[in-house]
């Protein structure tokens, strides 16, 4: 978009104006910044509407639910401009009842409509957590695929920054121990733009797990990721940095704090590979232990609670299948195991920071023989 | 926004009616013109020009306000608020918590068959009376054999309909083919009428190879989209805001057609209610809401479920329209749920009907409900109240049934289950490749190494394994 106002500017201004000199320079960046790998940058948060944008319009069946997404653009606005654009009756505004508006949805999708139920933060989604489970999940089995359910859940998921106990618990696990639902994680705008696209096609029930504190975050994007029709396998982590030394796996945004600490350890001559789970239902368990097997040595990082965690899962998924190529026990990282605490310092401490992962990456390799 | 504009509108349509004026409403304060900014009726800029040209002849406003003060009762000045125009009254006074007076039960024929004078229903034919009441005696039928299946240990669980058939076959009867049901537990009535066969039931519940579930759910949670009805969930009331979802998809997709749902009056305490009626009120949703009160929610009589008058008053809380309907007499269920499917579809809102019974049987055979109530209360409603018997002498009075149709049609039933019954006790049992199937619209990859693994296992093992363990 920024490259189409600039190629405008020029082929409008002829004269040696301050303006035109304006729009040279304008022009100058734009090809300059077309030149470079990557080109384009998009923030997690264009990503995810423009997703459910475009999905809306290739198939009128999706529609959008969910507390203030209508006429407040969305509270995290997430949903901007389609209010607007396909009108109230498929951006609809609930009244507040998760319990009501997730079982409304489970009904539309019976009758083969595709929502996309938006809950203010999964931490609301407790209240609907019945419906998510014993209405989506589970009906495709128990009707023996009479019954299938297309809606996707999404919303911020996990810690966000001085919201306390109530609005920071990480409920991947939770959804990710049911079989039925599928569980994504985007991390990029890339990540964003493809999982969310895949979802919303996808015929079973999906959770989608986004972050609060990525929306505004920035990627380069590619061309390919900007298609209409761009899509990303369910159930594929992706391989963010490779490595040789030490296997770091996570999801969401500790992918990014995984990477600060890949640059960190590279520093000091440790080579770690980066995993972005992207899914964790279904969990990418073969990559993962094609990783451990190459690297010898797992750090697995997540922001929810430990006991239960999706890093529980990893560690388990690694010892029963590639036991003998582990060069040292798993190291796993994981928020505190407390409700989270409001005050800026305790919260810093409840939650996993770069450090923590460079610390564990290191007992990791130095623990060999 | 456009629902208070929707009801402002009716208020100045009404009060054109009665009073035959141009639509002026007087207000004390506060300009409407902020109001109606947006607006794109065309009646509110009249509406706006009327009233700006009266703004300063107050003689001509006074005299409005005393015919206005004639026909209503509350003092004719209002206050403007979210949600519309309200009078006010300066008399501190309570709504009572309960009406003097019951809402009244809409009934057509008296207990001994009869039609009540001057009743208002909706005629039924003969054919139609007579295949309402065969399927209203082999429901009957078919809840005594698989209930004393379940004592024998034949199945593990049962749930009967006894006392409730009237609710179940007419309601069945007055609806569309196309309507799609979402039921409670207590309406299998509602898809015996609409094609499934007593072998079907019985496959559901032995949970045999030919279940058209498959084996993955305990008896009676039959479900089929063949019928339009949903298979049944376990949950309470899960059902009331998915029909809602239901009848909000049908709108969207201008179906003539609407969903119907089922709930006990235990049912009406979960939160998903509130949440269903409400739901299906401000989305305009097709809903018709059918709750059977039979008194009993496992032990829990309504006395201590709710102190409101039934159900049927919950209704305008809401803003939807409601009746209380006999739920024993076959008639009066068939026209309250022929007229409420019919203003579901035409006028695209939600309809409430709460139909009053009593549940014979025990809640379900896990159940013995002589432990909580008189047992010649039971008594009482099995033989006095029994809306089986109710409509047989209806429909025999009008010489469309006799003694012979009678035991022919139960001997027939009867036999009829009895092989049902045979049948899928012998039938095989879903083989293994149904466990890891429909867990997804297509298996992912650990579910198909969890059932390699488990094939090879059972191949390897076969000791460990039932014989003819079905792979």
């Amino acid at each position: 978009m920024w490259g189409i106002l600039g190629r405008r500017a020029v082929v409008v201004d002829g004269g040696f104006s301050a303006s035109c000199l304006r729009s040279r320079m304008r022009s100058g960046l734009v090809s300059a910044r077309s030149y470079a790998a990557g080109s384009k940058e998009m923030t997690v948060r264009d990503a995810l509407n423009s997703a459910i944008d475009e999905e809306m319009s290739a198939d009128p069946k999706v529609f959008v639910m969910g507390e203030e997404v209508g006429q407040y653009q969305g509270a995290y606005k997430i949903t901007k401009g389609l209010l607007e654009k396909y009108g109230p009756e498929r951006v609809y505004d609930t009244p507040i009842t998760e319990a009501g508006f997730t079982g409304i949805g489970v009904g539309a999708a019976y009758a083969g409509l595709k929502p996309v139920v938006e809950f203010m933060t999964f931490n609301f989604s407790m209240q609907a957590i019945d419906h998510i489970i014993n209405s989506a999940a589970k009906s495709n089995y128990m009707s023996a695929g009479q019954i299938n359910v297309p809606i996707v859940f999404r919303g911020p998921n996990g810690a966000a920054a001085g919201v306390g106990a109530q609005h920071s618990q990480c409920y991947a696990a939770w959804y990710a121990s049911v079989p039925g639902l599928k569980v994504l994680a985007p991390y990029s705008a890339e990540d964003a733009r493809g999982l969310l696209k895949a979802a919303i096609r996808d015929p079973d029930p999906v959770v989608f797990l986004e972050n609060e504190l990525l929306y505004g975050e920035s990627f380069p994007i590619s061309e390919e990721a900007l298609d209409s029709s761009f899509c990303l396998p369910i159930g594929k982590a992706k391989i963010e940095r490779e490595g040789k030394d030490v296997t770091i796996t996570t999801f969401s945004k500790m992918v990014g704090f995984a990477l600060k600490a890949a640059e960190k350890l590279a520093e000091e001559g440790i080579s770690a590979e980066v995993i972005n789970l992207r899914s964790i239902r279904p969990l990418d368990r073969a990559t993962i232990n094609a990783s451990v097997r190459k690297t010898s040595r797992l750090v697995t990082v997540e922001e929810g609670f430990p006991q239960h965690g999706v890093c529980a899962e990893i560690c388990a998924s690694v010892v029963e299948e590639s036991f003998s190529y582990l060069d040292a026990p798993v190291e796993r990282i994981a928020g505190a195991d407390v409700p989270m605490p409001y005050a800026a310092n305790l919260e810093r401490l409840a939650l996993p920071q770069v450090e923590d992962i460079v610390r564990a990456a290191k007992r990791a390799c130095f623990r060999s023989k | 926004m456009a629902i208070w504009f929707a009801r402002s509108r009716n208020i100045v349509s009404s009060l054109r009616h009665n009073l035959n004026l141009s639509g002026i409403l007087v207000q004390r304060d506060h300009s409407p013109r902020h109001a109606f900014t947006n607006s794109q009726l065309s009646s509110r800029s009249v509406f706006l020009d009327s009233f700006t040209s009266l703004r300063h002849e107050s003689t001509a406003v006074e005299k409005q306000l005393d015919l206005v003060q004639q026909s209503d009762e509350e003092d004719p000045q209002e206050l403007n608020f979210p949600g519309g125009k309200v009078g006010y009254t300066s008399e501190l006074k309570f709504i009572p918590e309960s009406s003097s007076r019951r809402v009244p039960c809409y009934r057509v024929l008296d207990e001994n068959g009869r039609i009540i004078p001057d009743s208002d229903f909706i005629p039924v034919s003969e054919k139609l009376a007579v295949r309402m009441y065969e399927h209203m005696a082999t429901l009957q039928v078919m809840d005594h054999i698989f209930y004393e299946a379940q004592r024998q240990g034949r199945i593990s669980f049962y749930i009967t309909t006894v006392g409730e058939e009237a609710v179940n076959i007419a309601s069945a009867a007055a609806l569309a083919p196309d309507d799609v049901v979402l039921p409670q537990y207590r309406e299998p009535g509602v898809l015996l009428w609409r094609g499934f066969t007593l072998q079907e039931f019985a496959n559901q519940c032995f949970g045999n190879k030919a279940d058209h579930g498959k084996g993955r759910q305990m008896p009676v949670h039959y479900g089929s989209n063949r019928h339009s009805y949903f298979t049944v969930s376990s949950p309470i009331a899960t059902q009331l805001p998915q029909a809602a979802g239901v009848g909000y998809s049908l709108k969207m997709e201008k179906k003539n057609a609407c969903a119907v749902t089922f709930i006990g009056d235990g049912g009406t305490s979960e939160g998903d209610f509130h949440a269903g009626l409400n739901f299906a009120a401000v989305m305009e949703a097709p809903v018709v809401f059918i709750c059977r009160n039979n008194g009993w929610a496992i032990s829990t009589h309504i006395s201590e479920q709710f102190r409101s008058d039934g159900i049927v008053v919950k209704g305008q809380a809401y803003g939807i329209r409601s009746i209380r309907v006999d739920g024993n007499d076959a008639l009066a269920i068939y026209s309250a749920v022929r007229s409420a499917r019919e203003m579901a579809v035409k006028e695209q809102r939600p309809v409430l009907i709460e139909a009053m019974t009593y549940r014979v049987g025990h809640h379900s055979t896990s159940d013995d409900s002589t432990k909580y109530r008189a047992a010649d209360e039971i008594q009482y409603w099995k033989m006095s109240r029994n809306p089986v018997n109710r409509f047989r002498k209806w429909v025999e009075d009008n010489g469309w049934w006799s003694e012979e149709d009678e035991s022919k049609l139960r001997s027939d039933a009867r036999k009829q289950l009895l092989q049902a019954i045979q049948a899928a006790e012998k039938s095989e049992k879903p083989p293994l490749t149904e466990l890891f199937s429909d867990v997804y619209d297509v298996k992912t990859k650990n579910l198909e190494e969890q059932e390699l693994g488990l094939k090879e296992l059972v191949e390897k093992q076969p000791q460990d394994y039932p014989p003819g363990f079905h792979i």
